[in-house]
């Protein structure tokens, strides 16, 4: 008999239907993955699964059996008993899952607590088992840490013995690596698939990444659009798709090289011993004590139509370097931009710099003003620096801007929220693009974009490079986007460049330890992938 | 004009809290009314026919020699028996407001020592100097909102420029400029404003300024919060890769988030400062004597338990008004919160 059994399912949003008759079933032993972009209904038909939405959503269809009990018809006491017994639940973000007010040890306490008696000696044994389960290093000394003392992996550990603390049947896993760096999410994942051999237990994994899917799942279910539009074996399906769209899933992965440099190209940036500092103050008269070296003297030069990529994980400094180049962090060094050293410039006598060097940021969705329209965002660089220009020219170049990006001109009137994730990071560019800049910074334009959208996106920038001979600063932890669009690669580690080389170069035959480790991590699943796009 | 979204929704939302929604209905009529008050409750008539001549001596002061060519050069009391025999005789036409009484006009004739309690002439009765009750409290209710909207704009104004400047720019702008308000906001007020009404009389303006320079502190901390949380957002950093000036970015992309919070906080610091203008007036620290004043009343009413109408009447009338900005407060909240839905489902 199958341990999770879901028939028919649809889910509404205050009448919205946003999931329409999914089935599938969940044997015990047995990882299923539900895929699909965001949007796609995966992660409320996991919630729906323990009766975990928000009162805003209901299920007005299906039945959901978990361990013999229909969910939809439980009452409170029999659902306490299937939430954190049954099935226990990972979610995405480690830091916003725990509570940041108690220790480790609590938190799992509780877990443990609710559902059985234990206390005192017995408790503290328990969770410690627990944080060992989960492969949390020295658990022992460590009960007392509260959550902002440990990195993103060691939460998303705690998360996992937190979910595990009964002998869960099933474990439901959201997106459980998105948020962590490329090797800890490696190690993450090491970890689930040998906790579910161990134990036995049934994984309910939700995620957007196939190269995850294929390493760990046994089934898959492609969701599209709230229709579960292909399931099946993973190795069958992902063999020989039957879907368009999972078709065009498997074949979207960025790809491609950038257009070659003209010879004569002239250099743009040049930068030369970067630093930036945060002083740490401690005491009553706020002396610098310490200071966090989050950029800690890079060069780096770059020349015109030339992609830089700086790779690197959380913490490394590639954004804030990103931020110090455009004058946007306090940083010393020299920075020569043009022929015209920054640093030397006044905050006011820099303005007029600003429209030749650009930013794109990471978050479509917070990088544009909700409240403004589409023409006054793209608009108000040119409301800045061209100050003179009538009403209709700036329009005009608006529209020419948004034409560029691959977007109707006749969208301009309408508010950020009406597009999608991908329309929204063309805005962004856009917005960048209309003042004609020799340099921009990208800093990871494509990580909170879904697949099959990252690959156009790549394809916008890598033409709009060639068109007008942009220098473009890529920033990005995702090393597959950072090989379609960069011609050197600078991979950076606390603060400093560990390797530098040519992108081809650099991904084929890495020399720093380091360096492999990432790429290890990143490539491993991929080289897989070749060869069963072979078939 | 379309409106967003948004603010369609907001207006769904505030529409849903039906007692909220009535409360400013109800307030606003009353607001509307009281703001003719000289319309409705006056000493003099609105309009008057005398001897084939029109006169509007709600507008104009007339002296009785403007009336007739024998009058005195003073200022005609409509009231007067003399007057009034003088004018008849002529054939006069009075139309009168509904209440004949201004704020300040003392009932004649009253016919038992003041104060008196609810007839047909004064409907919710004099107060302890034979003025009407019901004309006090139409004058005194104006005053309150009136200066309530007043302090409540201002303050609203310079707090918010305080904490946008505090929030934005961080760093040591944003400690000397919190060390100076726990100074400041250490004061202590009511002493201050018992010297200053020791040495001049304070009128509404000068009232207002002395509070203004204490209120102006209620909306810094909110403001400076979300301008702290604001000037991180990406797009007010892309605004200033784009160069933008500092006073645009705050204008145009940061205060319509500290707005949210701003607009919930209204309602109550509006009631709130119509509170304080009750309380000094109660104090005795308030406006002139002899001004219409919600504050006067309670402490009349306190001063003559044997005339309860008197406590009864401003209870009710400095409740309800509070009751109904609330209500209308917490309609403004609801309408504000991103995770309530119209129709008061959630």
């Amino acid at each position: 008999m199958a341990l999770l059994s879901v028939r028919d399912l649809s889910v509404a949003f205050r009448g919205r239907e946003v999931v329409r008759g999914v089935s599938f079933e969940v044997q015990p032993g047995e990882t299923l993955a539900l895929v699909g972009e965001s949007g796609s209904g995966k992660s409320v038909t996991a919630l729906s699964c323990l009766r975990l939405l928000s009162s805003a959503g209901s299920n007005p269809a299906g039945s959901i059996t978990l361990d013999g009990i229909s969910v939809l018809d439980a009452d409170d006491r029999q659902l306490r008993d299937l939430r954190g017994g049954v099935a226990g639940m990972v979610f995405q973000e480690p830091m916003t899952s725990l509570n940041p007010l108690h220790t480790i040890e609590r938190q799992i306490a509780e877990a443990i607590t609710l559902h059985r008696p234990l206390s005192g000696p017995a408790l503290r044994a328990r969770v410690i088992e627990l944080l060992r389960l989960a492969g949390f290093p020295q658990a022992e000394e460590r009960l007392s840490a509260y959550p902002h003392q440990l990195s993103g992996g060691q939460r998303q550990r705690v998360m996992i013995a937190g979910a595990l603390a009964n002998d869960p049947k099933l474990l439901i896993a959201d997106e459980p690596t998105t948020a962590l760096d490329v090797t800890i999410q490696a190690q993450i994942l090491e970890l689930l698939a040998s906790l579910k051999q161990r134990l036995g237990m049934a994984m309910l994994l939700i995620t957007h990444d196939l190269s995850i899917v294929r390493r760990h799942a046994d089934h898959v279910v492609v969701m599209k659009d709230g229709n579960a539009v292909e399931q099946g074996k993973v190795a069958e399906v992902f063999a020989a798709p039957k879907h368009d769209y999972t078709r065009m899933l498997l074949a979207t992965e960025p790809r491609g090289a950038p257009a070659p440099i003209p010879a004569d190209a002239a250099p743009t940036l040049e930068a030369r011993d970067i630093r930036v500092h945060f002083p740490i103050r401690r005491g009553l008269l706020r002396r610098v004590v310490a200071e966090v070296k989050a950029v800690n003297g890079v060069s780096l030069s770059l020349r015109a139509g030339e992609t830089l990529g700086l790779v690197g994980e959380s913490g490394s400094g590639k954004t804030t370097l990103g931020l110090a180049l455009l004058r946007m962090a306090d940083s010393q060094g020299s920075i020569v931009f043009a022929g015209q050293d920054l640093q030397a410039l006044s905050t006011r006598a820099l303005r007029p710099w600003r429209r030749r060097m650009q930013i794109v940021f990471q978050d479509p969705f917070g990088a544009l003003s909700p409240r403004l329209s589409v023409a006054e965002i793209i608009g108000e660089g040119l409301e800045v620096h061209e100050a003179s220009l009538p009403r209709a020219e700036r329009l005009a170049r608006v529209a020419e801007a948004l034409r560029e990006v691959g977007l109707d001109p006749a969208m301009v009137e309408r508010y950020p929220h009406e597009f999608s994730g991908g329309q929204r990071q063309r805005i962004a560019i856009a917005r960048a693009m209309v003042l004609k800049p020799s340099l921009v910074v990208l800093d990871e334009p494509t990580s909170a974009l879904d697949v099959s959208v990252q690959a156009q996106v790549v394809d916008l920038l890598r033409d709009l490079q060639a068109r007008h001979g942009l220098a473009y600063v890529f920033i990005s932890h995702d090393l597959r986007v950072v090989r379609a669009m960069a011609h050197r690669i600078a991979v950076l580690k606390d603060g400093l460049v560990v390797e530098e080389g040519e992108a081809a170069a650099l991904v084929q035959a890495p020399k720093q330890a380091y360096t492999r480790q990432l790429m290890a991590a990143a490539f491993d699943l991929t080289s897989n992938e070749k060869a069963t796009n072979l078939h | 004009m379309t409106l967003s979204p948004l603010t369609q929704r907001r207006l769904a939302n505030f529409r849903a809290n039906k007692r909220g929604y009535w409360s400013l209905i109800i307030f606003g009529v009353l607001f509307f009314i009281t703001l003719f008050a000289e319309f409705l409750a006056n000493d003099r008539p609105i309009i008057a026919r005398i001897d084939g001549r029109w006169y509007a001596p709600v507008l104009v002061d007339y002296a009785e020699s403007d009336i007739f060519e024998d009058g005195l050069p003073t200022l005609a009391d409509w009231h007067d028996r003399g007057f009034r025999e003088e004018i008849e005789a002529k054939g006069a036409t009075l139309i009168w407001p509904l209440i004949p009484y201004s704020y300040r006009s003392v009932v004649r004739d009253l016919g038992r020592p003041a104060p008196a309690p609810p007839s047909a002439r004064n409907w919710l009765g004099t107060d302890d100097q034979a003025r009407d009750v019901l004309a006090r409290v139409i004058y005194g209710f104006r005053i309150s909102v009136l200066f309530g909207f007043t302090l409540t704009i201002i303050s609203s104004v310079i707090g918010i420029a305080a904490g946008a400047v505090q929030g934005f720019y961080g760093g040591t702008t944003d400690l000397l400029f919190q060390r100076f308000i726990e100074i400041w906001s250490g004061m202590p007020q009511l002493f201050l404003l018992i010297i200053l009404a020791s040495v001049i009389e304070p009128s509404f303006w000068v009232l207002l300024i002395f509070l203004l320079l204490f209120s102006w502190m209620n909306l810094t901390g909110v403001v400076r919060a979300e301008f702290l949380r604001g000037r991180n957002f990406d797009y007010v950093r892309a605004a200033k890769a784009l160069g933008v000036s500092d006073a645009r970015i705050m204008q145009r992309h940061i205060l319509p988030n500290a707005m949210v919070a701003t607009l919930t906080f209204l309602p109550f610091i509006l009631s709130g400062s119509v509170t304080v203008l009750a309380s000094l007036d109660f104090l005795g620290f308030g406006l002139p004597p002899g001004s219409p004043s919600l504050g006067e009343l309670v402490n009349q009413g306190k001063n003559n338990l044997t005339a309860p109408w008197l406590a009864l009447t401003s209870f009710f009338v400095l409740g309800g008004m509070l009751t109904l900005l609330i209500f209308v407060g917490e309609a403004v909240r609801d309408a504000f919160d991103p995770r309530k839905l119209p129709g008061g489902q959630g």
